[in-house]
């Protein structure tokens, strides 16, 4: 005889004849797969991330040759801070990183703003503002390092029509760094832009016939509408370009390897030509400080900036 | 029942998927060892540049001609920083060639010799070697490499017939040095030629200027060692630093000295448009060899110091070829007859049919043609009059590794000779400490 505990009964009556399906569900609500299918997934985490990251945070703190280690405290940490060379290193990396965020959030807002209105052409110029994304970095660096040769690359050769002697963008010491920053902008910008657009295209119509009726001109609209309501694509693009401009390696090395002398070393070049030295605890000790470094800066603008958002 | 087919269709395709991702992880296994059938295969790791290539496969294949049963397979690595770390990655996790070929001197210790290769000091070929080579390859007494090629001189190569046309002489002051250039500069030529885009170039004035320092303080290098000694308050060690300043400051280099690269700078002096290019004369081999005419054309004297009566050329050993201590059985036989091939005459016969040799080999029998370049002519006479010494990296751990951007610094007026060498001596304090070495 079926008895009120196996058969499912309406829910009608009290909680103490609950079928044990309800009773599952109320007992754990988000949980409908035993526990051990996350033995995989956290294998492979804790082997992948966590494993290195706390093995780094100790050899962070010895000399380390690869065939030995000797545990030398903060030594590598204060050497880090005492070399010339790595304190250029650390004021680069955060010119370089406020500069190409700020521009691609400007540049990324203004071509999505475009890129979204009714201009002719326009899926041909997404595909456009959007390709330098896809191409290689390495490419894209070593392209323009050759196009930027003071005596006989393009851009030089360019300027001379206009009368206008070309700078040695590379090979100047106070501009190597901005010449590099200007090729992450072009190259990145893509990204920005597709972002914004995403962003500014979620925004209902409702609220431009409501301007519109309330007769706001372009500015207000702007102003009022778009600016605000387009903050989570403001607030993605801030943190990601952020984050991306505090780690760039590739592009520099690409460009310059921190040259001319170590005008435009950035931390994880630094970091790179430390470990190419065979300082492998002085090199791990900078990609702790690093990692410090960009969560000191990325977790308290994210808190800040979402608290801005307004809800849509 | 729709669900059930898509399902179990579904299963297929992740099946499939699952066993050739299995697969694809069992394949590629180790490429080098094929002992069955046609003998032994040993690899041969060798650096990138044309003449490292160049000589690699005539080795090579001189040594297959001789021993058809072993075949050499000659692998590249990147030279220069990128190359000393796949050296040292690939001894740690004993996946390196069965032989390879090194640097000598300071760089050879930094890979850490006795733990990592095998001592070859009694085997038969080792005899052969000179001895002012061996030092460069050895941990106490045991012996780890054989030489791979000619030493080579660091100086000044210059073109014979710009100093032939201004009727210059070959300076053997600084002074005169710089007389000669402020004449060349006045003739319209660019006097010296610094190349920066190939940042290694811009040592050659503080490293070619080693033999000077040697010849005034005999003791330097034992006591740089020891952290007793440093270019930045040593005025005869600063000199180099100090020159480099001197040739920027007076305006004797070539105005695109920041954007040229190495082979251009060459180019450039075979061309006549720049006279003195302070180089180690080893990388002239490409430019021969693409522009043979060249080859008379070019010539090399030793970077002049202060003191005339002691001016000598500063001197590079060769590249050491080096076996792993992860070889073992037909390979270790193979490999022993290998560097037995290197260390006798026909092993440099093989190289000096690819390469111009650059000095006088350093294997006993080893003789040179007739018909080598100028700049080889000129190196070998400096070892006939006994005019040369080592560089500070043969007879010193100790070398920091940026000293290329620090040069190139100076070189590019960015700082002065003194804050270079003070920021050199800050750098070779973490080499120096990186090795273990006592007093710093």
């Amino acid at each position: 005889m079926a008895t009120s505990t196996t058969t499912v009964s309406p829910p009608a009556t009290a909680t103490d004849t609950a079928s044990p399906d309800r009773k599952r569900r109320t007992l754990n609500p988000g949980k409908h797969y035993p526990s051990w299918f996350y033995i995989p997934g956290g294998v492979i985490f804790i082997g992948i991330f966590l494993v290195p990251t706390f093995a780094s945070l100790y050899f962070s703190l010895t000399r380390w040759t690869i065939f030995k280690s000797q545990f030398i405290g903060f030594d590598n940490f204060v050497q880090f801070f005492q070399d010339p060379q790595l304190v250029k290193g650390f004021v680069n990396t955060f010119i370089y990183a406020f500069l190409t965020s700020g521009a691609k959030v400007v540049l990324g807002l203004g071509l999505g703003m475009l890129l979204t209105s009714r201009i002719i052409a326009r899926g041909y110029l997404r595909s456009v503002i959007f390709f330098p994304v896809l191409v290689s970095v390495i490419g894209v660096g070593i392209t323009f390092a050759a196009l930027m040769n003071p005596e006989i690359g393009v851009i030089n050769h360019v300027l001379g029509w206009f009368g206008i002697d070309g700078p040695g963008w590379l090979t100047n010491p106070s501009l190597a760094l901005y010449s590099i920053a200007l090729v992450d902008i072009w190259s990145g910008v893509g990204l920005a832009s597709v972002i914004y657009m995403a962003g500014i295209v979620s925004i209902p119509r409702e609220y431009y016939e409501a301007a519109r009726v309330d007769g706001a001109g372009p500015w207000q609209v702007f102003r009022s509408i778009i600016l605000p309501l387009s903050w989570p694509a403001t607030s993605t693009v801030i943190i990601l370009s952020l984050i991306g401009g505090l780690r760039k390696f590739d592009l520099i090395w690409a460009m310059t390897r921190g040259g001319p002398g170590f005008s435009s070393d950035v931390i994880a070049s630094v970091i790179y030509k430390e470990y190419q030295a065979g300082f492998y605890g002085l090199s791990t000790a900078g990609n702790v400080i690093l990692f410090v470094v960009v969560l000191a800066i990325v977790f308290p603008l994210n808190r800040w900036l979402v608290r801005r958002e307004v809800e849509l | 029942m729709t669900l059930g087919r898509r399902r179990s269709s579904w299963v297929m395709v992740t099946g499939v998927a699952v066993a050739s991702l299995a697969l694809t992880a069992c394949s590629a296994g180790s490429l080098g060892s094929s002992s069955g059938g046609s003998g032994t295969t040993i690899t041969f790791l060798v650096d990138n540049s044309d003449t490292g290539v160049a000589q690699g496969k005539a080795l090579a294949d001189g040594f297959h001609k001789k021993n058809s049963d072993i075949t050499v397979k000659v692998e590249t690595r990147p030279g220069g920083a990128d190359g000393d770390n796949l050296i040292k990655t690939r001894l740690s996790t004993q996946s390196m060639d069965d032989v390879f070929s090194y640097n000598s001197g300071s760089l050879f210790q930094q890979i850490d010799p006795k733990a990592n290769l095998l001592p070859l000091t009694d085997e038969p070929f080792v005899k052969d070697v000179d001895e002012s080579f061996k030092p460069q390859v050895s941990v106490g007494d045991e012996v780890y490499g054989v030489p791979q090629g000619t030493p080579f001189g660091g100086g000044v190569l210059y073109n014979l017939d710009v100093y032939k046309q201004l009727g210059l002489q070959v300076p053997k002051t600084w002074d005169d040095f710089i007389a000669n250039s402020e004449k060349i500069k006045a003739a319209g030529i660019a006097p010296i030629i610094q190349t920066y885009q190939d940042t290694w170039t811009s040592q050659l004035f503080v490293l070619g200027d080693f033999h000077n320092v040697s010849a005034a303080e005999p003791n330097w290098a034992d006591d740089y060692t020891k952290n007793k000694v440093h270019y930045a308050d040593d005025p005869v060690a600063l000199a180099g630093f100090e020159h480099l300043q001197q040739a920027h400051d007076q305006s004797l280099v070539n105005s695109d000295f920041a954007s040229l690269t190495n082979a251009q700078g060459l180019q450039m002096l075979a061309d006549g448009k720049g006279a003195q290019y302070p180089m180690l004369s080893a990388v002239t081999t490409g430019l021969f060899a693409s522009d043979p005419s060249a080859a008379t054309k070019i010539g090399f004297f030793a970077l002049p110091g202060a003191d005339a009566a002691s001016n000598g050329m500063t001197t590079w050993f060769p590249n050491g070829i080096y076996v792993p201590k992860t070889v073992t059985g037909d390979k270790l036989d193979a490999v022993k007859k290998f560097l037995a091939y290197v260390a006798s005459k026909d092993g440099c016969d093989a190289i000096t049919s690819v390469s111009a040799p650059n000095g006088p080999y350093l294997i006993k029998g080893c003789t040179l043609p007739s018909d080598v370049p100028q700049v080889t002519k000129d190196v070998v006479a400096y070892f006939d009059d006994d005019a040369q010494s080592p560089a500070l990296e043969f007879l010193s751990p100790v070398k920091g590794p940026n000293l290329e951007q620090i040069c190139v610094q100076v070189g590019s007026g960015i700082s002065d000779a003194k804050t270079g060498a003070e920021q050199y001596d800050q750098d070779v304090k973490k080499q120096a400490q990186q090795l273990g070495l006592p007093g710093w």
